[in-house]
């Protein structure tokens, strides 16, 4: 347990002695190397240490973090225990003390400058860009009233009690008035970004108390701004200058700020999705526009005195979509690594720096009530105010928000760097007590972060402990509540969990219509439609496997011959390469390699019978689906790779579309047996369309518009780096691939089809056996139309029609069937 | 207008009698059942007084409520609230206007299509293969999933159990699993659930005999099914009630 984390600061130490060293005999040997230029004349090599110091010591300063970050992580068990926000304060203080040591000057601070202009918009543009708009959007209503309403709650009562306190002389003598302290009632009170998602990334709360919490700490930054400014200047002013109209004026200020901020922001997000539109022939530079634009709509606010953060936050939300939309794999891939690195060492050397910045007796102005109280004052006040404003909010919201749930909204109201940059930029020559601000700052921000940030995860594992036995499920039960999981999800899509629909409706209309028509390739616009993509990807594959199947029998000639007959051969079933693994066998063979939970280890001395039910109850375990309540956050600062869920919810979509294609296919394709001649054709022009603009190379143009119409929505399915996103949109495709059940089923379905005939283990499950719906069990009733409507026009029977005919594809059915063929099922919005 | 008067007076707690009795027998209120508290005086979606407009089973029975009742303090199937937000949802999902919705319209809910008992959740609004479900059907079929409260466990024991019973809830997973509708899940229709719920990874070896313990498990009379009874004997201790309830749908 120790181990690691003395290696982290060992390391740090090692280094930083380095440093010192360097630093010093730089400081000695430049005068020396500058009279030995003059007086020797050209010099093959020179020592500079003056000439590089600054980038080097910042270099020399991140590499050492991220060095004892690697240190960190080199054991689970600390990481998993100690946030790393915690360790790298620690380790931030240990290195403080050492160049202290060693220099004796506090020469590295976490400087307002830096942190505002270099570290905090990395950090919250990696927040806006990955925020999961739809979440973002369906609570902004509680978000903003925590962060406005909240914020001013919290900066009120923190600075009048303490005023209070002040007045009845418990403090003893100190030179402030009550601004003052209203002013540092501003600052404090807000919630730190940086630190909130440092501690809630690894704490698992469910995703809507995440979003809140996180939404909050980001949007407030315009309160936070807003009210520093103002007591800042009332404080300047003087107590008694300050008039009435000044308080309007800062009431007013907050709006502009606030509204000013955000439209920056947005403009720039237009600009940036205008910008990465044309940027076709310089993909290598599109991911440096993502950057330089958001920062400047960070600096552009900054300059204008509005709020920066919530300028690239909104930058960040805003052109999510049509940058992911528009910019080539590979780019986005650069834009999200870059990120996330970026974000992730910023916050590292934030951390860190806010521990060496620590280490400065000069600042230490020590003041046990004042501290103590203020501390008292902000957890209480934050936790007074979350209950009343839940109070307010439960009587809205659709989902409440219960009482575990506003123990961790408060428990999780970290303050960070802001506060302590925010204070570091106060006048000392008009707030007399700068320093006891600072010191007592530097406190809150530790024990926050530290300590708050050590117990809540525990706090929340008890919450959620109290509330369920422990207790060894039996199978069934495993299984059915797995099942229930599901179906209650399934329920809740379908009931439509969260309103909001109206007005996202009126908003992607708008956006379908205007703005991606502006910002977005047109190439980007129809590779929007995922279904096509994933039928496309189904396409493939069945394509891969019959090459595959060619190769295997030595030959391609099949494959090169379309006419020949020895191709409907092929023998798609799948061939059982897993290896005979009764349950006993994996058992007895790989009791090491599968990882066993510590209750099941218990029964490890049990009869065999036993030993099995366990490994069957482990399988389960890990290989049922998960509902989605048991996902993680849909933002994370520091991962990035594809998750369990997503490739689960992968998994699930190809064969649900699998299955539905399926059914549609065999039902209207299913009375061709000389198809897969066609069949070959056409899958060697999609291969070789496969780079055309029409994303699956399938799509006739001359498909009806009225018929082939992409609403596309707001679709970011194939986005991978997309976190799902399970909120629904009415609205969505509708593309001409497919038919409705209806008309499928009166079809003689069953035919085999090879292009869709199961051709590996995926397949396996849905295809060879008895489809779900379809099983012998199931009444298949002739849909309205078929029992009303006989096919009366030759154009309805051509429907019939060989597809040899046709080099299209599948449309030509429905382009046979006329336009008043319906459009199929095709899931709106699959994030996956 | 029709629409939603029919299902508010449904929400009042009274199934029509003749149809759908797929989902559960006993799921019938009778029509003196002080449920239809739904119906303020000041509701906007308050039934026209002349019903016979509306099919069978309807017309008939509100007939026979007083129009006017007053208000009561028995908690409503289906809050008006609700009611109303699930309608605002039907109307969305329909998307040709139609009055009813198809399986299509469920399909291009797209989370659906990432759960594995998608398909068979929508084809359960679609009993006995019929092809559309109307506002009814939808909030019927909804209304499982209306959380328990108290007052609903110390109902009078002689009117039927209300549709989000803790039976009832356990009735309409089972019927998800029964597809053969014979009152039993056999091996093979509990194979056929581990195949959609269980990942790729797994062999089929492995989830047979899985669903062989899982079947076994559960089987007391040892005819290698599971019957209702003995589902709901297995899921005795989980806490059914609240597992398959959503909040929102008071």
């Amino acid at each position: 347990m120790w181990g690691p984390r003395a290696r982290g600061p060992g390391r740090g130490l090692l280094l930083a002695l380095v440093l010192g060293g360097l630093l010093r005999t730089g400081g000695v040997e430049v005068e020396p190397g500058g009279a030995h230029g003059e007086s020797e004349g050209f010099q093959v090599v020179t020592f500079e240490w003056a000439h590089v110091q600054d980038p080097y010591v910042i270099a020399l300063w991140i590499l050492v973090a991220s060095l004892a970050k690697i240190g960190f992580h080199l054991s689970h068990k600390v990481t998993s225990v100690v946030p790393e926000s915690a360790l790298l304060i620690v380790l931030g203080l240990v290195l403080g003390g050492i160049v202290w040591a060693a220099d004796h000057i506090a020469s590295f601070t976490l400087t307002p400058t830096v942190f505002f202009f270099y570290l905090l918009p990395p950090i919250v543009l990696d927040a806006g860009y990955f925020m999961p708009n739809r979440l973002f959007f369906g609570n902004l209503g509680t978000i903003l009233l925590y962060a406005v309403v909240g914020t001013v709650w919290n900066a009120a009562t923190t600075g009048l009690s303490l005023y209070g306190v002040f007045l009845s002389g418990l403090m003893g003598d100190l030179q402030i008035g009550l601004l003052d302290f209203l002013l540092f009632g501003s600052l404090i009170a807000a919630v730190d970004p940086v630190a909130v998602l440092a501690v809630f990334e690894e704490v698992h709360v469910n995703e809507v108390l995440f979003i809140i919490v996180f939404g909050e700490s980001l949007l407030n930054d315009a309160v936070t701004v807003v009210l520093y400014n103002v007591f800042e200047s009332f404080v300047s002013l003087g107590g008694d200058n300050v008039t009435g109209v000044d308080c309007v004026k800062g009431i007013v200020s907050f709006f502009v700020v606030s509204l000013g901020g955000t439209l920056v922001g947005v403009i720039f997000a237009f600009l940036l999705s205008l910008v990465t539109r044309f940027t076709k022939h310089v993909r290598i530079i599109e991911p440096g526009f993502v950057f330089v634009i958001s920062y400047l709509s960070y600096l552009t606010s900054e300059m204008l005195s509005l709020s920066a953060i919530l300028a690239i936050t909104f930058c960040g939300i805003c052109c999510q979509k049509y940058v992911k939309a528009n910019i080539s794999e590979q780019s986005a891939t650069t834009v999200r690594y870059t990120m996330k690195m970026l974000a992730s060492g910023a916050e590292t050397i934030i951390f860190m720096f806010l521990g060496i910045s620590a280490v400065n007796p000069f600042i230490w102005t020590w003041n046990t009530a004042f501290v103590l109280l203020t501390l008292v004052f902000i957890s209480v006040y934050r936790a007074i105010g979350v209950v009343l404003q839940t109070w307010l909010l439960n009587r809205y919201r659709m989902v409440q928000l219960e009482p575990i749930d506003q123990v961790v909204l408060s428990y999780g109201g970290l303050r960070g760097a802001v506060a302590f940059a925010l204070v570091v930029l106060l006048d000392g020559e008009k707030v007399k007590e700068k320093n006891l601000f600072v010191s007592t700052t530097i406190i809150v921000v530790f024990f926050t972060v530290i300590f708050q940030g050590l117990t809540i995860k525990p706090l929340v594992q008890w919450l959620k402990v109290k509330r369920s036995e422990h207790r060894e499920p039996r199978l069934n039960e495993k299984l059915h509540g797995r099942a229930f999981d599901h179906i209650l999800s399934a329920i809740e899509d379908i009931s439509g969990q969260i309103g909001h629909n109206y007005l996202r409706d009126k908003w992607s209309h708008f956006d379908r219509k205007f703005l991606s028509r502006v910002l977005m390739r047109r190439s980007a616009q129809k590779s929007r439609d995922r279904i096509l993509n994933v039928f496309h990807e189904l396409n493939l594959k069945d394509a891969i496997s019959y090459v595959a199947e060619g190769e295997r029998r030595g030959s391609l000639a099949f494959i090169r011959s379309p006419s020949t007959d020895n191709m409907v051969n092929v023998d798609f079933t799948p061939r059982s390469s897993t290896v005979e693994a009764s349950v006993s066998y994996l058992l007895r063979e790989n009791v090491s390699a599968v990882c066993l939970d510590m209750q099941s280890l218990e029964q490890r001395r049990r009869s065999i019978r036993d030993a099995e039910d366990m490994v069957t109850h482990h399988t389960l375990q890990q290989y049922l689906y998960k509902p989605r309540q048991e996902y993680k956050h849909l933002y994370s600062r520091h991962e990035l790779t594809p998750t369990e869920d997503e490739k689960q919810d992968r998994e699930i979509f190809h064969r649900t579309m699998r299955k539905r294609l399926e059914s549609f296919k065999s039902a209207k394709l299913g009375l061709n047996q000389n198809k897969k001649a066609a069949k070959m054709y056409k899958r060697e022009r999609a291969q070789k369309r496969r780079n055309s603009s029409i994303p699956n190379g399938k799509l006739p143009t001359e498909i009806p518009v009225q018929n082939f119409a992409i609403k596309e929505k707001d679709l970011e399915l194939s986005d991978t780096e997309e976190p799902p996103n399970y909120d629904e949109m009415s609205g969505g495709i509708e593309f001409l691939a497919g038919v409705t059940k209806d008309t499928a089923s009166d079809s003689p379905a069953g035919i085999d089809n090879p292009v869709f005939s199961p051709d590996e283990a995926l397949d396996r499950s849905l295809l060879a056996r008895v489809p779900p719906w379809l099983s012998p069990g199931e009444t298949v009733v002739p849909s309205q139309r078929a029992r009303t409507q006989i096919p009366l026009s030759p154009g309805a029977f051509r429907r019939l029609t060989p597809l040899r005919l046709s080099s299209k594809s599948v449309d030509s059915f429905l382009q046979a069937d006329g336009p008043e063929e319906r459009p199929p099922a095709a899931p709106e919005s699959t994030h996956m | 207008m029709e629409g939603i008067a029919s299902v508010l007076w449904f929400s009042g707690g009274c199934e029509p009698p003749e149809s759908r009795n797929w989902i559960f027998a006993g799921s019938c209120h009778s029509p003196s059942t002080p449920a239809n508290s739904t119906l303020r005086d000041d509701c906007p979606f308050q039934p026209p007084p002349a019903v016979p407009r509306l099919p069978g089973p309807l017309g008939r029975v509100s007939g026979a409520r007083p129009a006017a009742s007053p208000p009561t303090p028995f908690p409503p199937a289906v809050s008006q609230a609700s009611l109303l937000r699930l309608h605002h949802r039907f109307r969305a999902l329909d998307r040709n206007k139609k009055g009813y919705l198809s399986r299509m319209d469920l399909q291009q809910i797209g989370a659906l299509a990432v759960n594995p008992l998608g398909d068979r959740i929508i084809e359960s609004f679609f009993p006995n293969g019929s092809q559309r479900v109307d506002f009814p059907g939808f909030v019927r079929v909804l209304a499982h999933f209306r959380p328990v409260e108290d007052e609903d466990t110390d109902q009078d024991p002689k009117k039927p159990e209300p549709l989000n019973s803790r039976r009832n809830k356990l009735h309409y997973a089972f019927q998800l699993y029964d597809l053969d509708r014979d009152g039993k899940i056999s091996r093979h229709e509990m194979l056929q659930v581990l195949r959609l719920m269980v990942g790729v990874q797994v062999t089929e070896e492995q989830l047979e005999n899985i669903a062989d313990r899982t079947v076994q498990e559960a089987d007391e009379d040892g005819d290698g099914a599971v019957s209702f009874l003995e589902f709901t004997k297995s899921l005795e201790k989980m806490d059914v009630e609240q597992k398959m309830s959503i909040r929102i749908l008071k």
